[in-house]
């Protein structure tokens, strides 16, 4: 086996797989926040929607997702769409489902008396959340966000299935070229790899936000 | 000496707090009825009465953190809601309502300190941000009412580090911060440790020495007698007693004996 040919490959399945892990996080998350604050909305026309979005995400493979995100656009809208877009749409939109449950736990759970005292003090309400209600949400969803992640590194691998090109597609290829486990072995470390580092910005973050309780 | 005697009467002859024909309910309870009272400069008033009487309710509303059914509320001469003619509350617009919010000050029983600011950065949030204030100033005063409250060494402390009574003491100066016309407590000491109700209410006291206008919400009667102007005494939902300590410590009605003399036991 060569390794100086196999271990390029992989990383290049790699730097992919990272592709698909910072674009989905840059948009999921912001989603995910929106949809937590919209989901307290009082009324059922924003309400019913967001739930039935809540659980279709969550409800479905996201290998389905993937796949209906891969060929819905081209054969039933009949716009073109690329397998790394598609892809992206997909985990997007199945990430920002679950963090935004996250998120609404977070919300749900910092005392009402903060908003209160926030609002007597003449804080606006988007004052209160940005700077009372979020700084505290943020702690509180760490490890929950901590996990989604985890995940979601592990996930990227799914995109093979609608013909992306990422870490977990190069280790098979070269399996089956070289009749070999250990492409699959060295993706395996790659995985860990990353999710070590994953692990350790959150447990820093974790650290770094226990300066205060509560 | 007369004269500055005379500015003081005037002084406190000026309206702070009206409230009239107020209403509350929440769906079919009843909460508050036909609330009626007044608070002038300079006075301090004790609300007392028996749980789920409807004093909180009543600090709430006021603090624009309840919405009044009917009624009529105005603060420093600012309407903040005002009955129609079917007896329903309309209340002002925004820009009012934000302005007679920076004119009331409210301590809560939880402190409801922000817990991911230090002390100082408690103090200092609202006048930067909401006022506009400068860093320097909102600091210097900051630093002012800390000492004044005994604080001055916890200003760098969080929240979880203070004892409770450091904490409400820090609540109060939070309030205090924004140079408040009126100062609501609402049962200040309730969530406190017995040894540590003093200090605050010293703190109370001091403010009052101060001629600092304060509606009270307490189950410290001795505190309520010595230090309030006016007491009300509050039973479901309705204002049973509206006069001087001595007044309503004496008083004839029933149900206001039966509860003081609760206290006395």
């Amino acid at each position: 086996m060569n390794y100086s040919v196999i271990i390029p490959y992989l990383l290049e399945g790699t730097v992919t797989a990272l592709r698909l892990f910072a674009l989905t996080l840059l948009l999921a998350v912001p989603l995910g926040l929106i949809v937590a604050r919209l989901r307290a909305a009082k009324s059922p026309f924003i309400n019913l929607p967001i739930r039935f979005y809540l659980l279709l995400m969550r409800g479905t493979p996201l290998l389905l997702q993937l796949i209906f995100f891969m060929y819905f656009p081209p054969f039933v809208l009949d716009i073109s769409i690329d397998r790394f877009m598609a892809a992206i749409i997909a985990f997007s939109l199945n990430y920002g489902a679950y963090f935004a449950e996250i998120f609404r736990g977070g919300i749900d759970s910092i005392p009402q008396g903060q908003a209160e005292a926030a609002k007597v003090l003449g804080f606006s309400p988007w004052q209160t959340f940005s700077r009372i209600t979020l700084p505290q949400v943020i702690k509180r969803v760490i490890p929950a966000s901590a996990n989604e992640c985890m995940t979601l590194v592990k996930d990227t691998a799914l995109a093979q299935t609608i013909g992306v090109f990422e870490l977990f597609r190069a280790a098979q290829n070269t399996t089956s070229r070289e009749v070999s486990i250990i492409p699959i072995i060295i993706a395996g470390a790659f995985y860990l790899i990353m999710n070590s580092v994953v692990a350790a910005i959150f447990s820093r973050a974790e650290k770094k936000l226990s300066y205060y309780k509560g | 000496m007369k004269s500055e005697n005379y500015q003081t009467e005037i002084a406190e002859q000026q309206t702070v707090l009206e409230v009239s024909e107020l209403r509350k309910a929440f769906g079919e309870l009843s909460v508050l009825e036909n609330i009626n009272f007044t608070v002038k400069h300079g006075e301090v008033v004790a609300i007392i009465g028996p749980s789920g009487s409807g004093k909180s309710t009543l600090l709430r509303l006021i603090n624009q953190l309840e919405q009044v059914d009917g009624g009529n509320i105005t603060v420093c001469g600012q309407i903040l809601c005002a009955n129609d003619a079917n007896s329903n509350a309309i209340y002002s617009n925004q820009e009012i309502l934000r302005q007679i919010r920076l004119k009331i000050g409210l301590v809560f029983q939880n402190f409801n300190l922000f817990p991911h600011f230090n002390i100082e950065r408690n103090l200092t949030e609202a006048p930067t941000v909401v006022l506009g204030q400068t860093k320097e100033e909102v600091a210097a005063h900051a630093r002012q009412l800390l000492s004044k409250l005994g604080l001055a060494d916890k200003a760098k402390a969080y929240p979880w580090q203070l004892s409770g009574g450091q904490q409400q003491r820090a609540a109060i100066a939070r309030a205090l911060a924004l140079n408040p016309e009126i100062l609501f407590f609402d049962e200040p000491t309730s969530a406190l440790d017995p040894e540590l109700t003093g200090e605050v209410l010293k703190v109370i006291r001091s403010l009052a020495e101060e001629n600092m206008t304060m509606v009270v919400v307490t189950h410290e009667m001795a505190f309520a007698r010595e230090l309030a102007d006016r007491i009300i005494f509050m039973d479901q939902g309705l204002i049973i007693e509206n006069g001087t300590p001595d007044e309503v410590f004496s008083s004839d009605n029933a149900r206001t004996r039966n509860f003081l003399r609760r206290y006395h036991e």
